[in-house]
């Protein structure tokens, strides 16, 4: 087997799986493929947010998928982590997207994206906006306001009752959007913060491979996850 | 000025399927042969390693095997009163990018047509008279029909390496096949790949109510395979990550793992990435190409590739966008019926219904995109048009294909999108549902058609190719009537919860949520030059040397995925360059 630079060969890959470890008669025990803990999100060096954007980021992904009851929320997951390194790369930036004029900001939402602004400049815009609303009706920005009001300020965003910009009009969509993206994707975002999200709704990772699965039917399927850079839970 | 290569016996427009398709065939006659493609190349090692494409959020969400809209996109409107908007970020469909193209994302559902499809018009006419088509609807049949197909399929299944049971082998209605598919000179290549648990629940359903359940039709390899071409398959493990993915262990059938291998090998075929085409190159008089000028992205300039024989093998969006731009064919004006250029775009009514067992565990993340279990009791041939109302029909599937959370995430419609209620219904919900899709067909209109924007351009200053399509209700009854008949099957299966989301009379096109990527139609095969775009051998009625190939040759769209008959006409084609024009080149009709 040829290991190609950049790669992680597969036979690296086993080695760190339980599977691995059975086949290379390794008795390594779970443990010892903790990954260290990453810094805490108060110390986090963000990379696209500033400190009110942060502040946002953080109570708002907070409330979207509370910490309370079982399973991880946003901030155990590090889903704040995860949306300032999209927005910091080429999906804040829209790269790949056509954005050239003229824009129709104002569209029928069916047709699709069609303000001028990247994902990064609607959070940018709408951050500020959103907030002095929240101050308007509310009394403070939205990091500064009690629980139930935040998830009644996020009501209201989300049934289009914060008046916004048509050209930020995108911005409840891809709030929760990116949310949710953080809370599932795998752990090499930043976010996912020990594949929890996989571990709490029983969804295998990276495993990839159910060879005799199929036809074992109704039966649950027992392993945990693993990720792609081969930690497991 | 443009820099000038050196002549080539054929220069093919994109290698995905129907390119290398053409490649190794016209190879084999030893003609020298030049493929040009827009992205980038990529093979099964390195590019679709494990574990590195096991990545729901790269390629599932930010979709990095799709063409780039900042590279290539159209604009869409709705209607010809509408004014059309660019398709800024890919949602409805997803074209594909690089070498393999759509062949190498897609799901693997392979389907011949049904006979009646490729003669629907007079398959009406002849049941209930020409009173029932609707006004605006162009009903045709294909100047080709399915018996003169049927090697041609069978030859494309067989480079493919595609599993499933034969239900009609020569005639002979087989138990345990599909008894309403055209016939099979042959048996598949493979035999189906195993059950899935929400398969084997829709198959026992479907039997209690006298319907007749199938294996699907699989571009997914379920043993060891060799192809004719020497290319060898391995036997899928079910990772649920083929659509939108690049398969890492040689299972699904994609142009890397069928043709390519063999078809780099041959010294008289080269190809060259990054190289987009802009326009086919017509000589003075009009009536042939001289070849086709493209931008070399790593020099940065113009090239001039001259070549005897064009074969247009982009997807279907970007070869009628090419034609447009190249004159080869009058533009369609839906006002006069005029023109041949972009009429006859359609696309699929699809519909379905999520079903909750709150006790039972489906595991959804074993699968493949073309697992499951099918009736075609509702499909083309066995619906009474003038006593339902419609023209059209669908196949019911239903398989697990893939369980990423992010993407697939099936809750009760009362389950809040966020927060505490949200955290809850996923972990309740995740794993405990199946669901069954209809697949449908969808009919050619004179408002739904492509042509050139006005206002908006590309990178290289050209026109974007403007789409004007909506719904239509003819295509939305069919889909009510299966919503109809699916409802009491799925109650036969006793969930505990179950929604149905099929499109009714009135749904606009929204460009947002992902459909389909079967976009068909645009340079459509004709029986003569006032009708389409191309004759039955996909050679341009403009210019008799160049051959536009894919589902812009549908006249209008079947009830199925379209490559099974892509694959077919791919083979029907280039057989009728190799045995007919090479020896004299002419227009073949």
């Amino acid at each position: 087997m040829t290991d190609l630079p950049g790669y992680p060969s597969r036979r690296s890959f086993l080695k760190a799986t339980a599977a691995g470890a059975a086949l290379s008669g390794l008795a390594h025990s779970a443990s010892a493929q903790q990954t260290p803990q990453p810094v805490s999100l108060d110390d986090y060096q963000r990379e696209y947010l500033n400190a009110d954007e942060w502040a946002f980021i953080m109570a708002a992904t907070a409330r979207l998928i509370p910490s309370e009851d079982d399973g991880p929320g946003a901030i155990e997951a590090r889903v704040p982590v995860f949306i300032d390194r999209q927005l910091a790369s080429d999906y804040g930036t829209a790269d790949d997207w056509y954005m050239e004029g003229p824009h129709d900001p104002d569209a029928d939402p069916a047709r699709g994206w069609q303000t001028p602004l990247n994902p990064a400049e609607v959070y940018r815009q709408a951050i500020p906006a959103f907030n002095a609303w929240c101050e308007q009706t509310h009394g403070a920005v939205f990091a500064e306001l009690a629980a139930k009001q935040q998830d009644a300020a996020l009501t209201s965003l989300q049934k289009g009752d914060v008046v916004l910009a048509p050209e930020l009009r995108e911005f409840w969509g891809i709030l929760l959007a990116n949310t949710k993206e953080g809370y599932f994707a795998d752990p090499q975002y930043g976010g996912n913060h020990d594949m929890q999200s996989w571990v709490y709704i029983g969804f295998p990772g990276a495993r990839a491979a159910y060879r005799e699965w199929p036809e074992r039917h109704n039966v649950k399927y027992p392993l945990g996850p693993v990720s792609i850079s081969g930690e497991r839970a | 000025m443009a820099r000038q290569e050196k002549k080539k016996d054929v220069v093919i427009v994109g290698l995905g399927w129907t390119g290398s398709i053409a490649g190794i065939e016209l190879a084999q006659e030893g003609l020298d042969i030049v493929a040009l493609e827009r992205g980038h190349d990529q093979e099964t090692v390195p590019n679709f390693e494990y574990p590195q494409q096991i990545d729901e959020l790269k390629y599932g969400v930010r979709l990095k095997m799709m063409q780039k809209p900042s590279q290539q996109t159209l604009t869409v409107r709705r209607n010809d009163g509408e004014t059309a908007l660019p398709y800024r970020s890919l949602g409805s469909f997803l074209p594909g990018n690089g070498v393999g193209g759509a062949g190498t994302h897609w799901n693997g559902l392979n389907w011949r047509p049904q006979e009646i499809e490729l003669k629907l018009r007079s398959h009406v006419l002849e049941n209930w008279g020409e009173g029932i088509i609707p006004e605006g609807m162009d009903l045709r049949d294909y100047p080709v029909s399915y018996d003169e197909l049927e090697p041609f399929f069978t030859r494309f299944e067989k480079v493919a390496g595609i599993s499933g049971y034969a239900g009609n082998l020569n005639g002979e209605i087989r138990e345990g096949g599909n008894p309403f598919e055209g016939w099979r000179s042959e048996d598949f290549p493979m035999p189906p790949l195993p059950t899935t648990y929400d398969s084997a629940k829709f198959r026992d359903a479907a039997k209690a109510m006298g319907y007749h359940p199938f294996p699907a039709s699989a571009g997914i390899a379920s043993t060891s395979y060799v192809n004719p071409y020497g290319m060898q398959m391995g036997p899928c493990n079910f990772c649920g990550f083929c659509e939108r993915y690049g398969c890492y262990q040689y299972s699904k059938s994609s142009p890397q793992t069928a043709i390519l291998g063999a078809l780099k090998r041959m010294p008289n075929f080269e190809y060259r990435t990054n190289s987009e085409v802009l326009r086919v190159d017509l000589a003075e008089d009009g009536k042939t190409a001289t070849g086709v000028t493209y931008w070399d992205e790593e020099a940065g300039e113009e090239v001039f590739q001259p070549a005897d024989i064009v074969i247009l093998s982009s997807y279907q969006l970007n070869n009628v966008h090419l034609m447009l731009l190249s004159g080869l064919g009058e533009v369609y004006n839906p006002l006069t019926g005029e023109g041949t250029l972009g009429k006859n775009y359609a696309y699929q009514m699809n519909g379905g219904i999520s079903m909750f067992f709150e006790d039972d565990n489906f595991n959804p993340f074993v699968g493949h995109g073309a697992n499951g279990m099918v009736i075609d009791d509702f499909s083309i041939s066995q619906n009474d048009f003038g006593a339902e109302g419609f023209i059209g029909g669908s196949y019911w599937r239903s398989g697990t294909f893939n369980g990423q959370p992010i993407r697939n995430m099936p809750l009760p419609k009362d389950t809040p999108s966020w927060g505490a209620g949200w955290k809850q219904g996923i972990r309740k919900w995740y794993g405990h549902a199946m669901s069954i899709g209809s697949h449908g067909s969808h009919m050619a209109y004179a408002n739904n058609h492509l042509d050139l924007d006005p206002t908006y351009t590309d990178r290289h200053g050209r026109p974007l190719m403007r789409m004007t399509f909506n719904w239509q209700d003819n295509d939305l009854r069919m889909n009510q009537f299966m919503k109809r008949k699916m409802e009491p099957l799925a109650a036969s299966m006793n969930p505990d919860i179950m929604q149905a989301g099929f499109k009714d009379i009135g749904a606009q096109y929204d460009v947002r949520p992902y459909q389909t990527t079967h976009n068909t139609g645009g340079h459509i095969m004709s029986e003569n030059a006032r009708e389409g775009a191309v004759n039955r051998y996909s050679q341009t009625w403009k210019a008799h040397n160049v051959f536009a190939m894919g589902a812009g040759n549908f006249v209008q769209n079947t009830q199925y995925n379209p490559t099974g008959l892509v694959g077919g006409l791919a083979y029907w084609t280039v057989n009728a360059i190799r045995t007919q024009y090479l020896s004299n080149p002419r227009p073949l009709v």
